[in-house]
C-alpha cells in the first residue's frame, strides 16, 4: 500500500484579483523527493506555504500524513520542518543559540537541546562558526543552518524551498548532496526549484507548474522525453546555402531542422552528434559560422508543456 | 557524519499545547527576546537615554511653573516621567515586532508545533527588561535630582504596577505592529496615539488647569490613573481606590487587546 506525505486536491489562493494557486493537484510519496519546477510567480512558494500550515488555502484540501494541514495545522506541523527561501533563522544570535531556542521550542530539554544542537552543527561543517552570530555568515552556511533547523524534531517531510537560489555552483552541489543524504535516511522532500538540472539530480518526480496551475507532473525522465533533450543550433557563414546545411542535419539527426533568425535548430541525441554534423558539412564545402549544443532550459520546458514560452517570461520579470 | 539521522517513523502528532506547555514555550520565546538584547545592546538605547533627557528637562521646564521649584516637583514628577516613559518603551515594543515579524525567522516560529499565542507572548515578556530598566533609570535621575518619596517600599511597588501596565499596554501596539505593513507606519501611528494619551493626563501638570472638555479626557486617562496610584504609594497615602482603578485598567486592556492580537497575528500569515 503506498502511503502519501502529501496529498493534495483542487488548492487554490488568491490574493486580491492575482490568482496564485489556481486548482493545485499534488501527490507525493512518502519517502521520495518531489521537485515542484517553475518560474518566479509560478506559485510555488505560495503552494508551500499552503501546505506548511503558513497560508490557509481559499479552495481545496490538503492533507500531510493523513492530517487535513487547515483543521489540524500543529499536528501538521509536528511532522514538517520547513526551509524557506531566505532563511529563517534569527540574525542576531548565534549558530548555536538559534538551534537551542528552536529545540526547546521542540520540547526537548535543556541538555537534550544542547547536544543535538552540537551534532547538527556538526553535521553541516559549522562546529568552527557555532558561536558566531548569523548575521556574519555566508549564503551557503545561512541554507546549512536553516536546514539544520529544520532537521532539529525529525520531521518526516521536509519542504525545501528554492534552496540553492543564490548559491554559487559549488555550494549548490553540496546542497544536494545534503538532500541525497536525508532522503537515503528515509525522509520525504518536497523541493521546489527554478532550475530543470536541480530537480533532474535530485527528484523522483517533477511537478511542472506555471500560473498556479501543475502543467504536468512526472518523472524526470518522462519529462525530458517530452521537451526534447539536446537541442543542435548551427548558423552557417552564407546565408544562400541554409537550405543545403537544413538537408545535412535533416539526414544525420533524422529529424527536419527549424529556421529561427537565421539559425537551424534540432532535436538531437547526444552531444557527439555535433561531429558527425561538423564533417556532413565539411565534405559539402560548408563553413560554419557557429555551432551550439544546448540542453533544454526552463522555456524549452514550459514552450513544451504550455505553449507559451512568453508567459513564463513574463511571470519571472 | 554524526549521530543526526532523520528518521521516517510515523510518529503520533501533536494537538495545540496546552495552558501550561503554552506558557513554557513563552517563556523560550521571552529568552530569544533576551539574547537579541544580549547581541544588540543598542535596543535599550532609549530606556536608558530617555529617563535622563525627560526627567532632567521636565524637572526644569515645568518645576518652577507648576511647584515654584525643582525640589517641591519632584514627588509629582517622578511617578509621571515614570509612567510616560514606560508607555513610550511599550510602544517600541509594536515596532520591533513588526520588524521581527518581517523577518524570516517568524516563517519557521509559526511551522513550529507551539502554541499560537506563544511567539507574542514571549516577545512582549522579553520586553518586561526594558521596562524594568526604564522605571529604574526614571527614578535614579530622580533620585540624584533629589528626590526623597515618603515611603520607598511605596514607590517599588508603583514601580511593579508600571511595569506590569507597560505589559498589558504593550499589547496594543503590538496589535498595530501585527496588523500594519511596515514598522515606520506602527511607529507613526503609535507615537498618534501616544502622544496625546502622554500628555493629556496628570502626568506633568494638574488637570485643573486644562479646558473642561480635556479635562475630562484626562480623567478617564489610564495613564492618569497610573500616575495617581503611583503618586499614593509613594507619597505613604492611602491608595487603595487608585490602585484598583490601575490594576482593573490594565486587566481590562489585557482582556481585550491580547486575544484581538493574537487572532490578528494567526490570521496575518
Amino acid at each position: 500500500m503506498t502511503e502519501w506525505a502529501i496529498r493534495a486536491e483542487g488548492l487554490v489562493k488568491e490574493f486580491g484579483s492575482h490568482r496564485a494557486l489556481d486548482g493545485i493537484d499534488l501527490s507525493v510519496r512518502a519517502g521520495t523527493v518531489h521537485a515542484v519546477l517553475g518560474p518566479n510567480g509560478a506559485g510555488k512558494t505560495t503552494a508551500v506555504r499552503v501546505l506548511s500550515t503558513l497560508l490557509r488555502a481559499d479552495a481545496g484540501a490538503a492533507h500531510v500524513f493523513g492530517h487535513d494541514v487547515a483543521r489540524s495545522p500543529t499536528a501538521v506541523r509536528s511532522l514538517i520542518g520547513l526551509t524557506g527561501q531566505y532563511a529563517s533563522v534569527d540574525e542576531l544570535l548565534t549558530a548555536h543559540e538559534n538551534l537551542f531556542v528552536f529545540a526547546r521550542l521542540l520540547g526537548l530539554g535543556r541538555r537534550e537541546a544542547r547536544s543535538r544542537a552540537g551534532d547538527l552543527l556538526e553535521r553541516f561543517s559549522l562546529t568552527e562558526a557555532a558561536h558566531r552570530s548569523v548575521s556574519t555568515f555566508s549564503g551557503g552556511m545561512r541554507r546549512r543552518l536553516d536546514i539544520a533547523a529544520s532537521l532539529l524534531g525529525d520531521p518526516p517531510l521536509l519542504f525545501l524551498d528554492e534552496p540553492t537560489t543564490g548559491l554559487d555552483p559549488r555550494t549548490r552541489a553540496d546542497m544536494w548532496e545534503t538532500v541525497r543524504e536525508l532522503v537515503a535516511e528515509g525522509c520525504t522532500v518536497l523541493l521546489t526549484t527554478q532550475y530543470l538540472e536541480e530537480a533532474d539530480q535530485l527528484a523522483d518526480r517533477i511537478a511542472v507548474i506555471d500560473h498556479g496551475r501543475v502543467v504536468a507532473d512526472d518523472t524526470s525522465e518522462a519529462l525530458k522525453r517530452s521537451v526534447g533533450g539536446l537541442t543542435l543550433q548551427l548558423q552557417v557563414e552564407e546565408p544562400d546555402r541554409l537550405a543545403e546545411a537544413s538537408l545535412v542535419l535533416e539526414r544525420i539527426a533524422g529529424r527536419e531542422p527549424s529556421l529561427v533568425d537565421g539559425r537551424l535548430a534540432v532535436p538531437i541525441a547526444s552531444g557527439s552528434v555535433t561531429s558527425d554534423v561538423v564533417l556532413g558539412l565539411r565534405e559539402r564545402d560548408i563553413d560554419v559560422e557557429e555551432i551550439t549544443v544546448a540542453r533544454p532550459s526552463m522555456d524549452d520546458v514550459f514552450f513544451a508543456l504550455t505553449g507559451s514560452a512568453g508567459t513564463a517570461r513574463a511571470d519571472a520579470a | 557524519m554524526s549521530a543526526a539521522t532523520v528518521t521516517s517513523v510515523r510518529r503520533p502528532a501533536l494537538g495545540e499545547p496546552g495552558i501550561a506547555l503554552a506558557a513554557a514555550q513563552s517563556v523560550t520565546f521571552a529568552y530569544r527576546g533576551l539574547l537579541r538584547v544580549r547581541h544588540d545592546p543598542q535596543r535599550l538605547f532609549d530606556v536608558i537615554v530617555l529617563p535622563i533627557v525627560g526627567t532632567v528637562m521636565f524637572a526644569n521646564v515645568f518645576g518652577g511653573a507648576v511647584a515654584g521649584g525643582v525640589s517641591g516637583y519632584l514627588p509629582q514628577l517622578v511617578p509621571g516621567v515614570l509612567v510616560q516613559i514606560a508607555v513610550t518603551a511599550s510602544v517600541v515594543t509594536g515596532v520591533q515586532l513588526r520588524d521581527d515579524m518581517d523577518r524570516g525567522v517568524f516563517d519557521r516560529f509559526r511551522s513550529l508545533p507551539v502554541a499560537r499565542t506563544a511567539p507574542l507572548a514571549g516577545s512582549l515578556l522579553a520586553d518586561v527588561t526594558r521596562y524594568v530598566v526604564a522605571v529604574s533609570m526614571t527614578v535614579a535621575v530622580g533620585v540624584a535630582m533629589g528626590y526623597r518619596p515618603q515611603s520607598w517600599g511605596g514607590l517599588v511597588a508603583g514601580c511593579v504596577l508600571v511595569v506590569v501596565s507597560a505589559f498589558t499596554i504593550s499589547w496594543v501596539f503590538a496589535l498595530m505592529g501585527v496588523l500594519m505593513k511596515s514598522a515606520s507606519a506602527v511607529q507613526g501611528v503609535s507615537m498618534l496615539v501616544l502622544t496625546p494619551l502622554s500628555f493629556m493626563s496628570n502626568a506633568l501638570v494638574p488637570t485643573e488647569t486644562m479646558p473642561g472638555w480635556m479635562r475630562a479626557v484626562a480623567e478617564v486617562n489610564p495613564v492618569t490613573h497610573l500616575v495617581s496610584a503611583v503618586r499614593d504609594l509613594a507619597g505613604a497615602q492611602p491608595a487603595t481606590a487608585s490602585v484598583t482603578t490601575a490594576i482593573v485598567g490594565a486587566l481590562v486592556l489585557l482582556a481585550v487587546f491580547a486575544p484581538l492580537t493574537v487572532r490578528a497575528y494567526v490570521r496575518s500569515a
